[in-house]
């Protein structure tokens, strides 16, 4: 699957292409598909996401989408050395897939 | 330290302006991020893996108090409680958001700080011996030299479209605790035998992807003409830089291209027509920067000797301090390399408790170093064990300096844009595999750097033991090299062999280690041994 990633402009929060709009959560990424390059550009083009680029994704044995490569795992939830400052701070099992 | 006169408030100010308006107009939509790009980095402001990072500059790594407590505040205010000190003597905060940039430089700008010139084609923040203006070794202190190119080169128009970046280092000792070869241009301050002050000269040295030691292309020139110098320098790699590759662009690869001898000879022709150009500053210019560095009203008369009483004291006195040029006083080191914990990361609290101690008892001073510690340059013998129980109860007691846990580190894959490895967990495990205090200090000087990627911020090339993260297939990877130098002893580390996995690397590097110990000589740090008896006993510890 293709799902699209990039930044929030303002804050500079990672985001993710949820079909209609932009997540933070890589769960709610959607499959782009063919129209990925249309989206992409569509949405930079109107500033709604920064830096945005499509790379390739996943489902996990949950279901759940995660990205293919080990750097947009971390872009997903936060830097591993910090669980306190990612997504999901309370989870200690959250970045289990991560790496 | 330099104060800031009208001219350089102005600027400050006038860029922090500049830059409010360029980013409003991004977030209006009036630009798009190509425009935007190169403006945010030229005030430092780089996008990351997880938001924006504010790169900030601290000329030669001083501080003071006022500053350090700003620097709190902007990560307790604008980012999340921590500020990362780096290899070049800058801070960095991680977690920046683009509408906040202006104001964090807005603060900046009350306490005579900024972000220029810390990204870009630029000259970058001149780094500077740590201990300048303390230490025992040096002839004299650096920074009014450093200041002066920082001013010199400051918006310079000529500087401020390089081919690529452009670093600069400035020492006054014969002991390099600057990196000084690894830099396109550095300076040590000597004197010549008729006792006239000037400067020996390096070109051409970097890290990253193509790693050069600079030559040594001047002896010594005279101090005065140091400007005209570096324009010769700039003009001819300005002249001929590989503006069409980007792997070619650095002035290393030109340096290296030309030859010492044909490079020189091209600095020295553009030189003697900088001469005649009269451009170099007048002596009154200089005699203006260098008040700002007088030395401090030291004490006469102090007792040289400390209580040893309490051990854990003794041991952080003979490890963390360093001999001052005045007696009575010592350069304390203060350790941002605790067991486990992320090199370069400083808390906001603790970032407010140095500087309650710089202002109580180092004079309101302060220094970053390239190794990402801090320094407390000038502290009577007679408060050292008050500072140690105050960074002790701070976390900052750590008993480490140059020792195996005393690790150089980038930010790599967690945070880092351009890594393709982590490093920061590499650096804690072996840290953690070499807690245990009394075996770190058996083992002695090991100086271990660690890079996320061939862009090298983490210094693996100058690593006794070196690691390089790579990507192999999708999955982290990491090269062992051994035998480099960042200090006098400048020399560049090689690969040893086929690259490991995260913890194969760490084995790997307590393989060399032992190995180390089993061979060593009396008094033989890491390096000496391996220089002495070459790769092959090392391989065949860590390959079998």
């Amino acid at each position: 699957m293709k799902i699209l990633t990039g930044n929030d402009l303002k804050t500079g929060a990672v985001v993710w292409w949820d079909g209609s709009g932009w997540s933070l959560h890589v769960e709610e990424a959607a499959d782009a598909g063919e129209h990925a390059d249309v989206i992409l550009a569509t949405e930079t083009a109107a500033c709604r996401v920064n830096g945005g680029y499509i790379i390739d994704g996943m489902r996990d044995g949950d279901g759940k989408v995660r990205p293919a490569h080990i750097k947009d795992r971390i872009r997903a939830l936060g830097p591993t050395v910090r669980p306190d400052l990612t997504l999901k701070p309370a989870d200690p099992a959250a970045g289990s897939w991560v790496i | 330290m330099y104060r800031y006169d009208h001219y350089d408030q102005a600027m400050v100010d006038a860029r922090v302006a500049e830059f409010r308006d360029q980013t409003r107009r991004r977030i209006e939509g009036h630009m798009n991020d190509d425009q935007f790009k190169p403006l945010r980095l030229k005030n430092g402001l780089y996008l990351q893996l997880h938001a924006y990072m504010l790169r900030v500059a601290i000329p030669y790594g001083t501080l003071d108090s006022r500053q350090m407590r700003k620097l709190a505040h902007i990560a307790r205010t604008y980012d999340r409680g921590y500020g990362h000190f780096t290899t070049r003597q800058n801070i960095q905060y991680n977690w920046i958001k683009l509408e906040e940039a202006p104001d964090i430089l807005a603060e900046l700008a009350t306490v005579e700080m900024h972000a220029i010139q810390t990204s870009g084609e630029s000259i970058r923040n001149i780094s500077a011996d740590q201990y300048a203006g303390a230490a025992a070794d040096e002839i004299m202190d650096p920074r009014p030299w450093a200041e002066m190119l920082r001013q010199m080169t400051t918006f310079h128009p000529e500087f401020s479209y390089l081919p690529r970046k452009f670093k600069i280092a400035v020492i006054a000792a014969a002991e390099d605790r600057a990196a000084l070869r690894w830099h396109d241009f550095a300076l040590r301050i000597v004197r010549n035998p008729a006792g006239e002050q000037g400067f020996e000269v390096f070109a051409g040295g970097g890290m990253g992807r193509t790693p050069f030691i600079a030559y040594r292309i001047r002896e010594f020139l005279p101090a005065a003409q140091i400007f005209s110098y570096l324009q010769a320098v700039l003009r001819v790699w300005n002249l001929h830089a590989r503006r069409d590759n980007i792997h070619k662009q650095r002035m290393k690869i030109l340096v290296h291209d030309l030859g010492e001898a044909e490079f020189t000879r091209q600095v020295e022709e553009q030189f003697a027509q900088f001469l005649m150009l009269k451009t170099d500053f007048p002596q009154a210019e200089y005699d203006r920067i260098a008040a700002y560095f007088t030395p401090p009203p030291f004490e006469s008369g102090l007792a040289d000797e400390v209580d040893r009483a309490d051990p854990d004291f003794a041991l952080w006195v003979d490890r963390q301090t360093v001999a001052h040029k005045a007696p009575g006083y010592a350069i304390v080191n203060i350790s941002l390399k605790p067991i486990g914990g992320i090199p370069g990361d400083i808390s906001a609290e603790q970032m407010e408790l140095v500087a309650d101690l710089a202002e109580r008892y180092s004079f309101d001073e302060l220094r970053a170093s390239h190794a990402q510690n801090l320094v407390l340059p000038h502290v009577r013998k007679q408060d050292l064990y008050a500072v140690w129980q105050a960074l002790d109860a701070a976390g900052l007691g750590g008993v480490n300096l140059d020792l195996v846990t005393d690790i150089i580190a980038c930010p790599g894959l967690d945070y880092c844009s351009l890594a393709n490895a982590r490093s920061i967990p590499l650096a804690q495990k072996i840290a953690e595999r070499f807690a245990d205090l009394d075996r770190q200090l058996e083992v002695g000087e090991v100086k271990i750097k660690i890079s996320g990627c061939i862009n090298a911020c983490g210094h693996h090339h100058a690593g006794h033991i070196g690691i390089l993260g790579v990507d192999r297939k999708g999955t982290e990877n990491y090269q062992l090299l051994l035998g480099g130098s960042g200090a006098e002893d400048t020399s560049q580390a090689k690969i040893a062999g086929p690259g490991f996995d995260e913890n194969g690397v760490v084995d790997a590097v307590e393989r060399a280690i032992e190995r180390y110990r089993a061979i060593r000589s009396d008094g033989e740090r890491f390096i000496d041994t391996f220089r002495r008896v070459g790769f092959e006993p090392f391989k065949e510890a860590i390959y079998g």
